[in-house]
């Protein structure tokens, strides 16, 4: 009885938003538009710096690092560097405890620097009785370089997460209470959990095909990078997902405005667009702000799913992030089962 | 597995708790009625055993507003029951409150003798003053959904034919029209198969003809001797398909009894109406059973002839005299002092 309830209401309400053309589209093809946008936007401008990661204490006496043209970022540990050299975000490693340097061998930049460097060792004139030049190995890593798009992708795919749960479940169970749909509910043997798990399921997996077509969609022309597993990122998705669905529930538990829950959903949507890491790091922001942005599920969606995609990371680097928003979930939707009224 | 299993089910259980305690449950609300209740309290309501629905001593107020100030009334079986009165009188907040929608202040429903307990949403259908439906989906759409809400829902086709919904199955819900749109609430609150029908004010803003549309359709539901309770502040509604009526005006009942009744108790002969131009009120004076407002008179009379005359010599202007037998509207200006505030 509950199972056909349920199923009745999920497709009564699935079926309004499919045929809402206007909203449909506008959920589909926005974010979609965004990342083509950006992707046009940030096509040019390559900054002109060489980037050289260097692990030890620095030779100064090495010509290249002298050099205008160079940005010398010192690292604690070569894995760190190295995995900075195979995403192409510094463009040499010099190891001076190791005593070798590694390029990217699938990035011009690195075999211009490292041809750069082993002709400025061999041109160093030493003074007799100095100690021997350094002697370095060489070493080559290799991988993609990861373009602002490969790091946008699940900023964006975040973003519309949350603006479809919110305003998709928040918004339009408020106006159901204010134009008496719910009230018609409640007059009906519906009990109000398997009414609202409808509604919540039905967004759920709208949202999540709405992901999924813009992952494809854009992956289609941009060919960002990929390199974790395809069901971990299914599995933090829709956790995000659900997530936002939940937040959402908490908002249209008893609000009767629409003005007041779109008030209030811009209110959270906003400082979340802007500090969760959606367009640009926060890495290096004032502390204060990110501790801030670490109680946005947003954030620790954006932060695992850029694990995933660019790092290649599984689900037990990821496990934290997936804590936190099974965490915010079980709260969120406690709260609204407790505080949900039909009128 | 089956741990999980317990945990899930607990953890349901627990939700349905947590949210049935926001469903009304009026049994919480009852106020308990004196041990010795005066005789004549309950003359029209001692709950006969063929009431289906029994209102007691109930109550509600919104601040110091009593929207429903201590009203009692059964309703008999298979009958149509009307709630009379003008905007405000009380009648939709006294039938949410037997619905279950609203929780009374005071006072309780009986349902077949007993509070309203968990299986009476699925016994009765309600029809609310003001409704929206879900959008974007059609109206068979609509009635397969609520069809699914009930355990033993009435057959599509009878639904279908009952409110003569057969032009509209495939409209979108936010195309229909205001008649349409009320054919397809009462539909949606026959699905049960209900015992007994809660109609408020559902042919409120529609146009005459769709208004005698409708009373045909409520007439198919009161030949399956289906128990209706109609509010309405159209009089000449309530006097077609109502065997009782109560007449409510500031959240109290006023009568209540069966319009052939409530009628041969206040009046006698017929109504002579006459509009008033302000002359020979001194003249008018002597008439027995005439009520004067700003601009009409107001006859009652058993000689017909007798009262024509004594108004001619009386040198009253007969111009826009209409005649009439008393109805309901009627007996609700005597009683109330009022023409309706619709």
């Amino acid at each position: 009885m509950i199972i056909r309830q349920f199923k009745a209401m999920f497709k009564a309400r699935t079926m309004e938003f499919v045929r809402d053309r206007g909203t449909f589209f506008w959920n589909l093809l926005f974010p979609l538009f965004l990342v083509f946008g950006i992707a046009f936007a940030f096509s040019g401008g390559e900054e002109k710096l060489y980037k050289i990661g260097t692990i030890g204490s620095a030779n100064s006496e090495l010509s290249i690092l002298a050099m205008d043209q160079m940005q010398v970022i010192l690292y604690g540990d070569a894995a760190t560097a190295l995995q900075k050299l195979e995403r192409h975000q510094v463009d040499m490693v010099i190891d001076f405890e190791a005593g070798q340097y590694a390029i990217n061998h699938q990035s011009n930049k690195g075999r211009l620097l490292r041809d750069l460097f082993v002709a400025q060792q061999a041109a160093t004139v030493r003074i007799p009785g100095d100690a021997p030049a350094p002697a370095f190995a060489e070493r080559t890593v290799s991988g993609l370089a990861a373009r602002y798009i490969d790091w946008l992708v699940p900023g964006v795919i975040g973003m519309n997460m949350m603006f479809s749960s919110l305003f998709g479940v928040g918004y339009v169970l408020v106006r159901y209470r204010k134009n008496g749909v719910l009230k018609r509910f409640k007059a009906t043997p519906v009990k109000a959990l398997n009414f609202v798990s409808a509604q919540a399921a039905s967004r759920l997996i709208i949202v999540l095909l709405t992901s999924v077509f813009v992952f494809v969609g854009s992956n289609f022309f941009l060919r960002f990078m990929m390199r974790g597993n395809y069901l971990t990122l299914l599995l933090l998705t829709t956790l995000g997902i659900l997530c936002m669905i939940a937040l959402g529930l908490v908002f249209a538990a008893r609000l009767r405005s629409e003005e007041l829950a779109g008030g209030l959903l811009n209110l959270i949507t906003f400082p979340m667009l802007a500090l969760s890491g959606v367009f640009f790091s926060l890495e290096g922001s004032p502390p204060i702000l990110q501790t801030i942005a670490g109680l946005f599920p947003l954030t620790h969606f954006i932060a695992a799913a850029r694990q995933v995609m660019l790092d290649g990371a599984g689900l037990l680097t990821i496990a934290p992030h997936l804590a936190y928003l099974a965490g915010f979930t079980a709260v969120c939707m406690l709260l609204s089962a407790a505080l949900f009224k039909w009128e | 597995m089956r741990g999980i299993v317990k945990v899930v089910e607990k953890a349901t259980g627990f939700f349905n708790n947590l949210l049935s305690m926001k469903q009304v449950d009026p049994e919480c609300k009852v106020h308990p009625l004196p041990s010795t209740l005066p005789a004549t309290l309950f003359s029209d309501t001692l709950m006969p055993m063929d009431h289906i629905v029994t209102v007691e001593r109930l109550s509600k107020s919104y601040g110091a507003v009593k929207a429903v100030d201590d009203i009692s009334f059964g309703i008999a079986e298979g009958s149509c029951f009307g709630l009379l009165g003008p905007n405000g009188a009380g009648k939709t907040t006294t039938i949410e409150i037997m619905e279950g929608i609203t929780a009374p202040s005071g006072g309780r429903v009986l349902f077949r003798g007993q509070p309203l307990g968990a299986d009476f949403k699925g016994k009765v259908g309600i029809q609310f003053q003001t409704t929206a439906l879900p959008e974007f989906i059609t109206v068979k759409e609509t009635l397969e959904l609520f069809s699914a809400f009930y355990n033993r829902p009435r057959p599509m086709e009878e639904v279908i034919r009952l409110c003569s919904l057969e032009d509209i199955l495939t409209r979108d819900n936010q195309k229909l029209s205001g008649g349409q749109r009320q054919r397809m609430l009462l539909a949606l609150a026959i699905i049960p198969k209900p015992e007994l029908v809660f109609l408020d004010e559902p042919t409120t803003g529609l146009d005459p003809q769709a208004r005698r549309n409708f009373w045909e359709l409520i007439g198919r539901i009161k030949a399956e001797r289906t128990t209706v309770l109609l509010t309405t502040h159209y009089m000449d509604e309530a006097q077609i398909l109502c065997d009782r009526v109560a007449i409510m005006d500031k959240g109290k009942i006023l009568e209540i009894d069966t319009p052939d009744a409530l009628l041969a108790k206040h009046f006698e002969g017929v109504l002579i109406h006459l509009p008033y131009d302000g002359c020979c009120a001194d003249s008018l004076a002597g008439f027995e059973g005439l009520v004067m407002s700003e601009n009409s008179i107001e006859l009652q009379t058993n000689t017909l002839d007798t009262s024509l005359k004594q108004l001619l010599a009386a040198h009253v202007n007969l111009e826009g005299l209409s005649i009439h037998k008393p109805n309901l509207e009627d007996l609700f200006i005597k009683l109330t002092g009022s023409s309706l505030r619709v």
